[in-house]
């Protein structure tokens, strides 16, 4: 016996399904993610808080879930949509089902509904709100709810799912450098990779202050770094004034997402909403340097607004575009250079974590250990 | 990767029909090579024994031949642009299977190539070489730091016996430069060995035979990648098999994309 669903977009476009997951009723931003792979991940990272994702891949569930691979230490998606979940999960490292795992993390979700034409409208029209219900039959007073909704920009979120309390991520064999992340809705594996190389990372609250910042380590931090988040990078002051404290100071910077986004904004560009975002594992971006070409993975609604081929005179150094998506040509990765041309500041807009996703860019984590050297 | 400008003609090598060990995925991405070349402007000759097939008709290549895929009929094919008027300054064996790979590796080996200033893209004679070799090709999987089924190359059947000795039954015996697995079996006891080394060694054409450590009930995963010179990298699609290693993948179903591989084990 199946609970039947409703899914009512904000400009009254209706799906009727079945309950998947927790029963119940939920709203968020409805975007879309093409990865076929990777749904534990895309579950549990913070920057998916109050979205309600949508998979394009049919088949969802069919490895289960694990206690090894979660990014974060909860399910953060506000509602999930999926076409055919599956019914018995084959992996050997499966414990329990995806559905059993949202409804113990109490998320609403829907299936059994057409989520490529719910994926077309969503390109057609852009990201918009949604509302998923088992409780509301009605799809005009669902559409009412939704209408009365909160929507994503001007939101301010990265506060909501950073940690509280600071906590260190310890290097991996020798202690070569110190670094202070601020945790705008990072990602596990991230800290990992750095950690991997060698340096001990100080995770610090959204809210933390400069003083924060340097008071990490025994002699201070040896670089700075801001993780991915959700929420709209416009709405956000006081981590892009901590940046430009930094950056005047010359300590070295790496961003990565959100990351990018303020790392644009604290050189004095501009940010912007995409019409319905990037969320995917196989992304092409193209080094601007090397002409190389990586398959990346994304997950971001909004994008940095800067000149794709002219330099930009900064109070810190001279920025440029280091990175452009092939599909769509959106700014991608930045680059923070001193008058002599050496590097001292770089971000990007992909997830070289690579959790889930291809790890061609795992370059990016040596080019932030060669920068820490260099300043060291 | 910039466009060549040096290359005006190209002469793609098909798959022939359709069988076991050269399925479909070979007739696709040789029609859409002869696509894609024609909309850069090149001249695309198509040789292709399989007249079913929609990739020998006539709008595919401004010039196509149906005719066996055998290093003597591509060499007549050559000669007969030639005298055209049209001279083909390249051909392209990467994209037909085993067949157009045989053919283009006879056509560098008997000197047609060179003779004709011919040069063969996609990859070198060099590449297919270390790609079909299957002794080359392990040491390349170790260099990069895979791990493969331990293994010894043998050209009798004393030297299959020594390598039984070692690796103990199941065994999986493997013939170098054949068609799809031909000649490959498993062989689980001293009569099978005989039988199936025995014939593998008649149907290499190198008289070569691979004895492997058996892998059977193993998960079955494969992975259509490309990569270009400047070392840019495209996964094409990833395939899962439904059933696992030891059902051949002729008697068995494959799925793309993987439905049941998480993303953990897929990108290591």
């Amino acid at each position: 016996m199946t609970t039947p669903a409703l899914l009512v977009l904000e400009d009254g476009r209706t799906f009727h399904g079945e309950a998947y997951g927790a029963e119940g009723e939920t709203f968020g931003e409805a975007v879309f993610n093409t990865g076929m792979t990777g749904y534990q991940e895309t579950l549990t990272d913070p920057s998916y808080h109050r979205q309600v994702v949508v998979m394009t891949a049919p088949h969802i569930g069919n490895t289960g879930m694990n206690d090894e691979d979660p990014e974060s230490r909860r399910i953060w998606v506000a509602g999930y949509v999926v076409r055919d979940p599956a019914r018995v999960p084959s992996n050997w490292r499966s414990v329990r089902t995806l559905d059993d795992e949202l409804r113990a993390q109490g998320v609403v979700g829907i299936s059994g509904i057409d989520t490529r034409a719910l994926t077309r409208h969503l390109r057609e029209r852009g990201a918009m709100r949604v509302g998923i219900s088992t409780v509301e039959t009605d799809p005009a007073r669902l559409l009412e709810k939704v209408q009365a909704s909160s929507a994503m920009s001007g939101a301010n979120l990265s506060e909501a799912v950073s940690t509280g309390e600071a906590y260190v991520v310890p290097a991996v064999g020798e202690k070569r450098f110190t670094v202070a992340a601020l945790d705008l809705g990072i990602k596990d594996m991230t800290p990992q990779r750095m950690s991997e190389r060698g340096i001990e990372v100080h995770v610090l609250p959204a809210t933390s202050t400069l003083e924060d910042v340097l008071a990490v380590g025994d002699k201070g931090p040896d670089g700075l770094f801001y993780s991915n988040g959700p929420g709209d990078p416009a709405a956000t002051t006081g981590q892009v004034e901590l940046l430009q404290e930094a950056l005047a100071r010359d300590l070295p910077y790496f961003g990565i997402c959100f990351g990018n986004q303020l790392f644009g904004r604290a050189l004095g560009f501009g940010t912007y909403k995409l019409k319905y975002g990037h969320r995917g594992i196989n992304q092409p971006v193209m080094d601007l340097t090397t002409r190389k070409v990586e398959v990346t993975a994304h997950n971001h609604g909004f994008a940095v607004d800067a000149p794709r081929d002219t330099a930009t005179e900064t109070p810190y150094g001279v920025a440029t575009v280091s990175h452009v998506c092939l599909n769509d040509d959106v700014v991608e990765g930045l680059e923070l250079r001193d008058a002599a041309g050496s590097l001292k500041s770089f971000s990007v807009q992909y997830h070289p974590e690579a959790a889930a996703g291809p790890h061609d860019a795992a370059y990016l984590f040596d080019r932030f250990v060669d920068l820490l050297e260099g300043n060291a | 990767m910039p466009k060549r400008e040096d290359i005006k003609s190209v002469l793609v090598i098909g798959s022939g029909p359709i069988v076991i060990g050269q399925a479909c995925e070979f007739d696709y991405s040789g029609t859409q090579a002869c696509r894609v070349l024609k909309d850069e402007g090149l001249r695309v000759v198509l040789v292709n024994s399989n007249p079913a097939t929609i990739m020998t008709d006539p709008e595919f290549a401004d010039a196509t031949y149906v005719e066996p895929i055998t290093p003597e009929f591509v060499e007549k094919v050559i000669a007969r642009e030639a005298e055209r008027g049209f001279p083909i300054d390249s051909v392209l064996p990467t994209l037909g299977g085993q067949t157009a790979l045989n053919a283009g590796i006879a056509l560098h080996e008997n000197g047609v190539l060179e003779k004709y200033g011919i040069e063969m893209i996609g990859a070198n004679f060099d590449a297919i070489h270390r790609g079909e070799n299957r002794e080359l090709f392990n040491a390349i999987v170790a260099k990069v730091g895979g791990e493969t089924a331990r293994s010894y190359v043998c050209h009798s059947m004393d030297e299959v016996h020594e390598a039984v000795g070692e690796l103990g039954f199941p065994i999986v015996v493997r013939p170098s430069f054949t068609m799809g697995g031909l000649g490959s079996g498993i062989a689980y006891d001293e009569t099978d060995l005989l039988r199936i080394a025995g014939a593998g060694l008649s149907a290499s054409p190198t008289t070569e035979v691979l004895i492997e450590e058996s892998i059977i009930g193993w998960k079955e995963y494969e992975l259509e990648v490309m990569r270009d010179k400047a070392d840019n990298v495209v996964i094409i699609c990833s395939i899962e098999n439904f059933d696992p290693m030891g059902v051949h993948t002729g008697d068995s179903i494959t799925v793309a994309p993987t439905p049941s591989t998480p993303p953990t084990a897929a990108s290591s």
